[in-house]
């Protein structure tokens, strides 16, 4: 089980109370595609995914960084439960969806920066560090049932 | 892995600004780096890592200059970069995943001090940039 600290919890729970998890999610997602362009394999129902002007106005890709988003958060409400929270996300991962586990460290990685581009002075070193933990464990949740 | 012309010009146009704040955000980013990634710190026994020091700062302005001499010369960071490549497979050895972490946490504070000019595509240069840099610091590792 992980231990999180009590003001590692505070500082996960007060920047998650100010993302709107939508316009966060959409975003995330989108650089995801734009940075890493070999993501793009998983999307090939998306439609345009062409240049990241496409990418950024794609309304399933903004619908689904929606979805994404809105189940990392509950990484943050389950914080002492991460793992069983994501088990049936990670088989799915698995078995269905056939994604490589690093993608979901990609993934981590740019919603940090996004993080910080949206909280600037905010998003402390010690933010970092707190989030950059989030982002490990539910990576490593999702691909805990990997086979 | 080459960059485009679009590329290169998004890296230099951001660079001009970055590079008003250069020490800062190199001190920035090696905090950013030791904070999230502690066992970076195994490099710097010698060093006082409290936050604020002049070894910080230092070493942030030598990290951010050299990133400087790399955009001067983004036609030949190869070139630009040859001593300090040598430096890193000889004398240094920083082992290579470590360039990924302190990139990532260059772009941190880049995004967090300039949010409005760290577009996706931006993003994607620069990640892209930094990843030949660090290409370039490691190529003579073996």
């Amino acid at each position: 089980m992980v231990h999180w600290t009590a003001e590692e919890k505070q500082l996960i729970a007060s920047v998650w109370s100010k993302v709107n998890v939508e316009e966060c999610g959409a975003e995330a997602l989108a650089r995801l595609l734009i940075v890493y362009p070999w993501t793009q394999r998983f999307f090939s129902s998306f439609g345009n995914l062409s240049s990241p002007t496409a990418i950024l106005g794609n309304p399933k890709v903004r619908a689904h960084g929606r979805k994404v988003l809105t189940s990392f958060g509950e990484a943050v409400k389950n914080l002492d439960n991460i793992k069983a929270t994501f088990s049936k996300l990670s088989e799915l991962h698995c078995e269905k969806l056939h994604v490589d586990p690093e993608n979901f460290r990609l993934l981590g990685d740019i919603l940090i920066i996004v993080l910080a581009s949206h909280f600037a002075r905010d998003f402390t070193p010690a933010c970092q560090f707190a989030w950059q933990k989030l982002v490990n464990v539910v990576a490593h949740a999702l691909a805990r049932k990997y086979h | 892995m080459t960059l485009t012309q679009a590329e290169k010009a998004a890296v230099v146009a951001i660079w001009t600004k970055v590079a008003t704040q250069a020490d800062a955000i190199g001190a920035e980013s090696l905090e950013r780096l030791f904070s999230s990634y502690p066992q970076t710190k195994t490099y710097f026994p010698h060093f006082d890592l409290s936050q604020g020091s002049a070894q910080l700062r230092g070493h942030g302005s030598k990290v951010m200059n050299a990133i400087g001499e790399a955009v001067k010369n983004v036609d030949d960071i190869r070139g630009a970069l040859a001593k300090l490549s040598e430096l890193h497979a000889y004398i240094l050895r920083v082992d290579p995943v470590n360039f990924k972490l302190l990139s990532h946490c260059i772009l941190c504070s880049v995004a967090a001090r300039y949010p409005s000019d760290f577009t996706p595509e931006v993003h994607a240069a620069w990640d892209k940039f930094l990843s030949s840099v660090s290409s370039v610091l490691t190529e003579k590792y073996r």
